[in-house]
Formats: C-alpha cells, structure tokens, sequence
C-alpha cells in the first residue's frame, strides 16, 4: 500500500464523518442518535462528525423501516456518497421492520434497499449501543486492513 | 424580481426529518411557501385494526418517539372510555407524573434544536447534557430511556416507590436551577433576542383561524391548554398555571416553553406529594364492546387527539390519530409570508414540528385512472354500511342491542 493510501485509510478510521438520515423512523432512535453526539456520551471523541450532505460522508446511518416514499431517496443519496462507504441501521425497525413489519407502506429493513455494515437493534438502539455499534464497525475496518497488509 | 422555486429537503441538513418542502422566492424573499408530507407514513392506522388493543398501544407508542407517552395515553384513555373501566388513582398519577417528565425532556430538546437553528450550538449542548437527567429518571421509572411502554388498558405496568420520588424531586431541583440559567440567557442575552424577535409572526386571529395548538398557539395570545379545560389522568387534581404570551414570534414560543418547564416542575412535585395508594391497574375485557370515543390530551406540542371505534371484537374498527404538528404546519406557511429565507429553519423549528405524529395521509388514486375519485359523505356512509354488513357487521343491530343494554 502506498503512503498516500495508508494516510488515507488511517484518517478514514480515525475520523469518519457520517450523515443521519430518516427513513420513516418515529424519531426515538434520531433523538437516541443525537444524544450519542452530545456532551454525556459524546461520539465525537472517536472522530465521529455528523455532516450535512452525503457527498461528504463515510458512513450512513439510517433510522427507520423504509417507508415507500422515502425508498428511492435512500438510493438516490446512498449512491450520492463516496466509496468506501458504510450503512448502519439503528434501531429494531432499521434491521428488520421492528413494529411496522407488514404495514402497506414500509419495506421492513434498511437492506431490503441498501446493503448494510452493522446493524444495531434496540426499540430505540440506546445512545450506549450506538457508541458500541460504531466502535465495532471501526475497528473491523481496522482489522481488514491489516489484514490486507 | 425574477421567482426562483427551491426545493427543501427530503433530506437537508436543516432538517431533523424527512419531509419535503417548496418554497418561491423572489430575491430572498419568500413568496410561496408549500410543504409536502407523507415521507414517514408507515400505515399506523391500519396496522391499528390488524392489531389487538394491547398490541396498539405499543404501536400508538411509536407514532412518535419524543411524545411516545401522549399517544399511548391518548389511545388508552379513548379505550377505556369505551369499556367504561375506572382507572385507579394511582396509575392517572403515575400517568401524569411520565407525561410531564416527557414535556420536560421534549422542551429541553427544542430548546436546544431551537438554539442550534440560529447558530447558537453551544445551547444545544448545554440543554441536551441537562435533559439527560430527565431520561435518568424516564430509565429508572419505565426502564427504557424513549419508547416507555408503562401504560396499558386499564391503568399502568410499574410502580413508583419510596426512592424513585426522591430521586424525581432531587431531579427536579437540578433541573429547575438549570432551567432558571436558560430564562436568563433568553431574556438577557441581547443576540438570541435579536434573533428570535419579530421572526414567524403569527396574530393572535391568525392563530385562532389556522387552529394552531399548544405552544404555538399560547405564544400568540391563545389561551388553551387541555389539561386545564378539560382535565384527564390527575390534572384537575394539581394547580398549574397556562403560560400564554403575547410576543407572537418565536422569541415568545421559547418564552412559553421555559415558563411552561417551571410549571411542570411545580405539577411533578405535586404529584409526588399527593400520590395516593392503591392498586396500579383494573382487568378490563380482550374484547372492548361496540362503541366509539375521542380522546384528548396536551401533548408537548399541542393537542392530540385519538378516535377510536369498537366493534365488540378485540381488535378495533378504526384508529384516526390527530397529531399536534398536523395542526401547527398551517401556520408556518403564514409564519413565512414576506419573511427572509434565512429565518426559514428556525420558524419551521419553532412550531417544534414531528413528521412521524403528522404523516398520517394518503390520497386514494383507482389504478388506471387518472382523476382522484371524491366520495360524497352521503356515499361515503352508505359505502361503510355496506362495507361491515358484507364483513359480517350490522351497526343497526348493534345499536338496538346498546340500546336494549342501556335501558
């Protein structure tokens, strides 16, 4: 691996930037999300820094069962991202429909749609098992890469 | 000018959620403000009446995270009125004291989306580090931070001990110095000030002909409030105060909800105090019998509303949920006439909108048809009836047998 790339994959792991998005979530697991990022639990200490636009981020995290409307606007800004990118489904309803499974108008899962990275369950994922989620996707980053050396 | 139409959202980072909005300008100026709701439309309703009621009221629950306590008991209380069940003192306390714990965590939470809206991020961290002390003790009390699933038809699943009220009172001491720091930076500091007064005007008339509720409503001189006009759980029971103002901007909405917090402080001490002992719940029937009843309740954004139609099995015939956001969005396009484009997160923050209780329409459009087809109510009725017959439900007969019930 060259030198550029290893800085690159270093800063990737040591700072991801993520954007929270709303799939028809019923905004436990966002406010759940949001206080993850706040004084008492503060993800920020692992680099982690929410962003206002896809383009800009390495990591999705996505609330909610996928509503029908919100479908191809989950697509549309998960292929706006740059590679390398990662989804984490917080919450029961993100990984499997949770409550709304067989309602008309929900899909029952982020991956129905999307392929996702880590799932964390939870009704809603409690600020502690957001931080744990995160920390595991990271360090199985880490991993991979040394594996590839 | 020459009119530019942007579009807001469905995802945008002045946006907690996704729900689209479009918006003419004319310069920066906003011509034309219209929003586009149905992002979050899960199905609720109908997944209501495939649902027992004890099902629904985990699934009314999670309408909305952030008031998940106001739907659950605005369902319960709907329920109960059908089944004629009367509720022991001490669960309408323990009701009570969750759903103002509730409003404490949910105003501390717009406190600081509201700061982060103009800029002024180091309020949200300050309230959101506070309003972790709430959801201590939402923990302690229901065992799960949001989502608290302590009601259940016929009263509540746990018990308020001896300890628990004094580390809510403890709480409450804390809570209520910090919350007296936040009136003096919104009435002191000079830049929030400036910020919020005179932004998303809203006349008192216009309030009152928009139906706007809860604290949007109260900031512009209306003065409602339902847990004072028409009492449920324990609230004819506490004294409170309606905190009403006459500012009719933003600035006067976060006055109204950092008075209404000292108020709560106020009812949640009460409560504790006057808690009277007794059992926590009474049996009440699988079966709910045939009937119909509204529920209201004073949900942290304003008035929530529950229909709930019974048909003697255990499932029930029709939920409609009205959420507060649903009657506060009106307002926003009002709000936004004539304003600046900048001020646009922050009024829409202030109504402290929540798609998820909102998005509960769809429009019915015939596959292969192009024009929406419009029952008339007459039809509407008569389509109902035969809908129920075909199902094996007669609301004539049932009604003779209510009737004969009654007599």
């Amino acid at each position: 691996m060259g030198l550029v790339q290893k800085i690159v994959t270093w800063s990737r792991i040591k700072s991801p930037w993520i954007i929270h998005f709303n799939t028809g979530a019923c905004n436990a697991c966002d406010i759940e999300i949001i206080a993850a990022l706040t004084p008492r639990y503060d993800l920020e200490r692992f680099g982690v820094q929410l962003k206002g636009t896809p383009r800009h981020a390495d990591v999705l995290v996505c609330s909610g069962p996928v509503t029908r409307q919100i479908k191809s606007r989950l697509r549309r800004i998960y292929d706006q991202m740059p590679e390398p990118k990662f989804v984490v489904a917080v919450g029961t309803c993100a990984c499997t429909g949770g409550v709304f499974d067989g309602c008309y108008s929900v899909e029952s899962g982020i991956d129905k749609v999307i392929p996702v990275s880590a799932y964390i369950p939870g009704c809603p994922a409690s600020p502690k098992a957001i931080i744990d989620g995160v920390v595991k996707l990271l360090t199985s980053l880490e991993d991979k890469e040394d594996k590839k050396k | 000018m020459h009119k530019v139409v942007i579009p807001i959202g469905p995802q945008h980072p002045a946006l907690k959620e996704p729900e689209s909005f479009s918006v003419t300008l004319s310069g920066e100026k906003i011509m034309k403000f219209s929003a586009r709701l149905g992002y979050n439309h899960r199905g609720i309703e109908k997944a209501c009446e495939e649902r027992t009621y004890i099902q629904d009221v985990y699934l009314t629950e999670r309408i909305c995270g952030i008031c998940s306590h106001s739907h659950s008991t605005c369902f319960v209380q709907a329920v109960e009125e059908i089944a004629g069940a009367d509720i022991p003192k001490r669960a309408l306390y323990i009701r009570t004291l969750v759903g103002e714990l509730e409003r404490i965590h949910s105003h501390l939470l717009w406190l600081g989306v509201a700061g982060h809206e103009v800029g002024f991020d180091t309020l949200l961290m300050y309230t959101w580090r506070d309003r972790e002390v709430v959801m201590d003790i939402l923990a302690m009390l229901t065992g799960n931070r949001v989502n608290y699933g302590i009601n259940t038809i016929g009263g509540v699943r746990r018990d308020v001990t001896a300890e628990q009220g004094k580390a809510i009172l403890k709480a409450m001491d804390t809570l209520e110095e910090r919350t007296n720091y936040y009136i003096q930076i919104a009435t002191k500091e000079t830049t929030l000030i400036q910020r919020l007064s005179g932004v998303g005007l809203l006349s008192n008339k216009d309030a009152l002909k928009l139906g706007a509720v809860g604290p949007t409503a109260r900031a512009s001189g209306v003065d409602r409030d339902v847990r004072r006009d028409d009492p449920y759980a324990a609230y004819a029971e506490v004294k409170f105060k309606v905190i009403t103002d006459n500012h009719n901007d933003v600035y006067g909405r976060t006055l109204v909800r950092v008075g209404e917090l000292l108020e709560t402080y106020k009812i949640i001490r009460q409560i504790i105090k006057k808690m009277p002992e007794g059992p926590l719940t009474v049996k009440v029937p699988r079966k709910i019998p045939a009937g119909e009843a509204v529920s209201r309740y004073e949900a942290p954004r304003g008035e929530d509303m529950h229909y709930v139609k019974s048909n003697g099995t255990e499932k029930p015939d029709r939920v409609k949920v009205r959420a507060p956001t649903l009657a506060n969005i009106q307002t926003v396009a009002k709000m936004l006439e004539d304003r600046q484009l900048a001020d646009l997160p922050i009024v829409i923050a202030a109504i402290d909108p929540c798609f998820s209780c909102t998005d509960r329409l769809t429009g019915i459009r015939h596959a292969g048809k192009r024009s929406k087809s419009v029952l008339k109510w007459e039809e509407l009725h008569a389509y109902s009836i035969r809908h129920y017959r075909e199902h094996g439900i007669d609301f004539a007969e049932l009604n003779k047998k209510m009737r004969k019930a009654l007599k």
